[in-house]
Order: structure tokens, then C-alpha cells, then sequence
């Protein structure tokens, strides 16, 4: 299905002018794209299973490996906007389930809903006009200074419009839910009784009903990971980083086949994996669902 | 649904106002539009927006104003159709999978959850880069990669809506077992799927704009909001204008959506999505 376009890969390879016809022909026969499509999808199914994920056209070695070079700063991006969303998503949320000003209330609401509507391509892309074009605040992209020391420091200054920009959405998006959450435990009867012996609202919020808000935000996380994938695809590309969605994005470009399909089995892979990890953390924090 | 419930949210109404007077402005683009959106002005390219240009010019000396009203039909027409077609492909699997349950339902949600396990946007660049997409082949992709949240939402509903009293009669009466589930049931599942259709329309305008931006929805020169993102970007720094316009568009459409939506949650009675 994926080698349908009549643009193949061998067209990307013949547009280059020192190609002769002879060479674009045994390019074809070594790669097996002479074969019809559904041997080429049988033959990759076969070596898949096997282990072999089928070499990529551009960078002339295993697609498993082009692909495995780029899980490392795509999990580092994640990684960073999943803190910068929890952080300052549930601090943010706290603050405004502890309040008991509508306006409060209001307001967070309003900038939560802004918050999930701006796209990040776009908030990503006027981020890098302000404050790397105009203003030279922080580097253009990238994952470290070329030809510079590789340092913790520039990779955190790296590292930082990116996953601000990408977890940006996770800051309106969890502030919603922990003060919907606080709100709606406020009532509850271990609350009451948490007030019932002295404590004051804010400490009886704090202390009983906030362990009983966030624990589902641990399945929330599980099932949000393929949305988080998506837009970790889309900063990768607007900020030059060199993770498994901008490695998607250039073999799409360059119908780098392998490697394309070897991108979608590694973002499928990591859902079930974290999915996983969420199921058993589940246990771990929760008493109540713990097996015999 | 309580329409006065609606009426004293203003966000819900204001989002409402927005979105209404976008549509209106889309759809008059070709009588109201100042200029023809892909007349190229060779003597007027990359114009701040000023008199003459309400928006500025792009590189091409076209009229910024101009395309975005055009780029507003296709990026809303595409929001439109699409969460048409999910609510048709999503009510009608989720409620076969809720009624019958067995290996219909087994079927249904293995499709549902693995789809929605799957980061949507990288199918669609995939499906994007393969089709070279026209507007309805580009709802297609999108619609296929936004019809489970809709499914497992009817679905659900089924599974409590089928134990009530009205539907245990209807099966007493001898009706069919279609009969029973799409005029008995489905209408009763009516308010929390418009809720989920409404707030799913904004994710698809955001999934579309994504994909327009990154080069893989309409071609060029037809503009969508994203798409004017995509051909501007090389221009970013010397025609900030370019970047900032087509993303408010986006933004405020997509706000809109998510507060009416909100509005109608709470004006159904906080059910749904």
C-alpha cells in the first residue's frame, strides 16, 4: 500500500543526473522493486518477523538501525514535555482548585481551552520568529551547537523552547483536569472528614483529595502517548529535531520505505509498552487494585 | 437539551458568534474577497498589511486577506465533512458493537483500539504522502483516523442503553433487533454524541492544519490555513504577517469548537464526551 505512488523510490534515486539507466535497473534488482507489490509486501512481512526490518534506500543500512538512532532525542522531547505538562499542569491546577474565587475558576478555564487550541506547529513556529530570529535568545533548532562541546547546559538550551512548545498542551490540558478533579472531591465524604478533625480546607484538599485526583492521571497518560506522539512529529519537524517524527517526515519526502514503516512499528511498539508500564504503576500506587 | 442553559454561557455563545460569522465569511469568500486568491502581483510581493492589502502580501503578491477566506472553505468544509463521516462510520460500528456485543463487538474494538493507539498524524502524513490527496480523498484519510473516539462513545452508551425498560419492551413487542437499536436506542444517544462531534471537529481541524503545514494535505496553490503556514515558511522572518494570521485563524476556530462544545455539554446535562 505504501509503495503505491508512481513517484517510487528509485524515481528519487534516477532524478539524480549521474544515474545511467543500466545503474536506476540493477538499483531496482538489488532492492527487489521489480518485483510485483504484493511479493515485495510478502517478502517484508517474512523478513519482518524475522527480525529483518529491511535496509533503507537512503542511508544505505539497516532501516532498524536508522530508526533506533533517532528513539533517543524523541524520548527526551517527550520525556521533557510530559514534565513541563505535569509540573506546571498540575501547580497550575492545584492553585486553581484550591481557590475558591470564580474568577479564578473563570479565568482558567478560558486559558485552558486556548491552551489545547493552539496548534504547536504554529505556537512552535512564532516562538522560534520571537525569540531566535528577532530576539537571539535561543538557538534555531537542532539538538546542541554544531561543532561545539556537547554539554548538559546547551542541550538543555536546546532542549527547552521545544518541549515547552510541546508540553504546552499539556499544561492547559491537566490544569482543566486536577481542578475539575479537586473540585468534584471537595465534597466527598473523607474530605469532610479530614475537616471534621481540624484541618483547614486547603491542607484537607491537599493532603486527601489530591492522591485521589492525580491517580487517574496515570491512565490518562497511557492514552494520551499517541496524541503526544503526533505532536512530538510536528515540533520535531519545526524545530529541527532529529527524532522519530522528523526521520518520518524526510524518508515520506525521500520514499525512504523501510524506514517509513520501521518509524510506525516503533511509535505503535512504545504505546503498548507504556501502556503497559501504566497498568502495573497502577498497582503500585493504588492498594485497591492490586492482585492476590 | 436546554437551550437557556446554552444561551447564559458566554463562552459557548461567543464561540458560537465566531464560528457562524467565519462560516458565513467563508462561504461569501468569492463575492466578498477583495481580490482573486491566486492572482500572482509581482509588483506588490511580500506587502506589510496596510490600505491597499488588509493582511499584507505573500511572496507572490498575493493578498493575504483574499486567501484566507478562501483557505477557510477548504479547512472548514474539511472539518465539516470529516466529523460528518466519523459520526456516520462511529455511531453506526459503536452501536452495532454496544447492541450485539459478541464477535461484532470484538471486531469493532480491536479496530477502535488500534487505531486509536497509533499516533493519528503519522498515519495521515503516510496516507498524505501516498494518495496526493484532493479534498475528498483527504476527508477520507482524515475520517478514517477520526471515527473511534465516536465509536467507543456510542458503544458505550448501548451497553447501558440497552438494558433500560424501553428497549427490554421494544424486544417484548417483537421488533426487530435493527428496529429496537436505531429508532429506539440511537436517539437516546443523540446528546452526548453531538457533545463528542462537536469537540471531535476541533481535533480534526487541528489534524488537518498539522498535516497542510507539514506538506501533506491539499496540493498547492489551493490554500488551507496550514497550507498557507507551509508555503510561508521561508518567508517568516521578512513577512512575520504570514505566520501570524493563518494560525490565529486556526486557533480562534479551533477555541470556538471546543467552547461551544463545552456549552453544550453542560446544556445536555453534563453528559458526554
Amino acid at each position: 500500500m505504501v509503495h503505491l505512488p508512481k513517484g517510487g523510490p528509485a524515481d528519487v534515486y534516477a532524478a539524480d543526473p549521474s544515474a545511467t539507466p543500466e545503474a536506476i535497473e540493477r538499483m531496482k534488482e538489488i532492492w527487489g522493486l521489480d518485483q510485483p507489490l504484493h511479493v515485495q509486501y510478502g517478502r517484508w512481512v517474512t523478513r519482518l518477523v524475522q527480525g529483518d526490518w529491511g535496509r533503507s534506500y537512503v542511508e544505505r543500512r539497516e532501516a532498524i538501525e536508522v530508526v533506533a538512532d533517532r528513539i533517543g532525542p524523541t524520548l527526551r522531547l517527550t520525556g521533557a514535555a510530559l514534565l513541563v505538562g505535569l509540573v506546571a499542569g498540575v501547580g497550575l491546577g492545584v492553585l486553581a482548585g484550591v481557590s475558591r474565587s470564580p474568577g479564578v475558576q473563570h479565568a482558567v478555564r478560558v486559558v485552558a481551552v486556548l491552551g489545547m487550541s493552539v496548534p504547536t506547529f504554529w505556537s512552535g513556529a512564532i516562538v522560534l520568529l520571537v525569540f531566535s530570529s528577532y530576539l537571539r535568545w535561543i538557538p534555531a533548532g537542532g539538538v546542541g551547537t554544531i561543532g561545539g562541546d556537547a554539554n548538559l547546559l546547551d542541550a538543555l538550551w536546546h532542549l527547552a523552547a521545544p518541549a515547552l512548545v510541546l508540553g504546552s498542551v499539556y499544561v492547559a490540558q491537566w490544569m482543566r483536569y486536577v481542578q475539575a478533579g479537586l473540585e468534584s472531591v471537595a465534597d466527598d465524604d473523607y474530605v469532610r472528614t479530614a475537616r471534621a478533625k481540624g484541618l483547614n480546607r486547603t491542607r484537607a484538599l491537599l493532603r486527601h483529595g489530591l492522591p485521589n485526583v492525580l491517580l487517574p492521571l496515570v491512565t490518562v497518560l497511557g492514552l494520551e502517548l499517541p496524541r503526544l506522539l503526533s505532536g512530538a512529529m510536528v515540533t520535531e519537524v519545526v524545530f529541527s529535531w532529529p527524532g522519530i517524527g522528523r526521520l518520518l517526515h524526510g524518508s515520506l519526502v525521500a520514499r525512504d520505505y523501510p524506514v517509513v514503516l520501521g518509524t510506525l512499528i516503533v511509535a505503535g511498539m512504545a504505546v503498548l509498552i507504556v501502556n503497559l508500564i501504566t497498568d502495573l504503576l497502577y498497582g503500585v500506587l493504588d492498594p485497591r487494585v492490586r492482585y492476590a | 437539551m436546554r437551550w437557556r442553559t446554552f444561551i447564559r454561557q458566554p463562552l459557548g455563545v461567543a464561540g458560537a458568534v465566531v464560528l457562524i460569522a467565519l462560516g458565513l465569511a467563508a462561504a461569501a469568500a468569492p463575492w466578498i474577497a477583495p481580490f482573486d486568491p491566486n492572482a500572482i502581483d509581482l509588483r506588490a510581493m511580500q506587502q506589510p498589511p496596510g490600505d491597499a492589502h488588509l493582511l499584507g502580501t505573500d511572496d507572490l503578491g498575493r493578498d493575504v486577506l483574499t486567501r484566507m477566506l478562501f483557505a477557510g472553505r477548504i479547512s472548514l468544509l474539511l472539518a465539516l465533512v470529516v466529523t460528518a463521516l466519523s459520526v456516520a462510520i462511529g455511531t453506526f460500528l459503536g452501536a452495532l458493537a454496544g447492541f450485539f456485543g459478541g464477535w461484532a463487538d470484538r471486531l469493532v474494538s480491536l479496530a477502535t483500539d488500534s487505531l486509536l493507539s497509533l499516533p493519528v498524524l503519522g498515519l495521515a502524513m503516510v496516507a498524505g504522502s501516498v494518495l496526493r490527496p484532493n479534498l475528498w480523498t483527504l476527508a477520507l484519510v482524515l475520517a478514517l483516523v477520526s471515527w473511534p473516539t465516536l465509536s467507543r462513545i456510542t458503544r458505550a452508551q448501548m451497553l447501558t442503553l440497552r438494558e433500560r425498560t424501553y428497549a427490554e419492551a421494544g424486544r417484548a413487542l417483537g421488533l426487530r433487533p435493527q428496529r429496537v437499536l436505531f429508532r429506539h436506542l440511537l436517539p437516546n444517544a443523540v446528546a452526548p454524541l453531538i457533545v463528542a462531534a462537536t469537540l471531535l471537529s476541533a481535533q480534526v481541524l487541528l489534524v488537518e492544519s498539522a498535516l497542510s503545514f507539514l506538506g501533506y494535505g491539499m496540493r498547492p496553490p489551493t490554500p488551507s490555513w496550514g497550507g498557507m503556514l507551509n508555503e510561508a515558511q521561508a518567508f517568516y522572518r521578512q513577512s512575520p504577517w504570514l505566520a501570524v494570521f493563518p494560525g490565529l485563524a486556526i486557533t480562534l476556530t479551533v477555541a470556538a469548537l471546543n467552547f461551544v462544545g463545552d456549552a453544550l455539554r453542560a446544556a445536555m446535562g453534563g453528559r458526554g464526551g
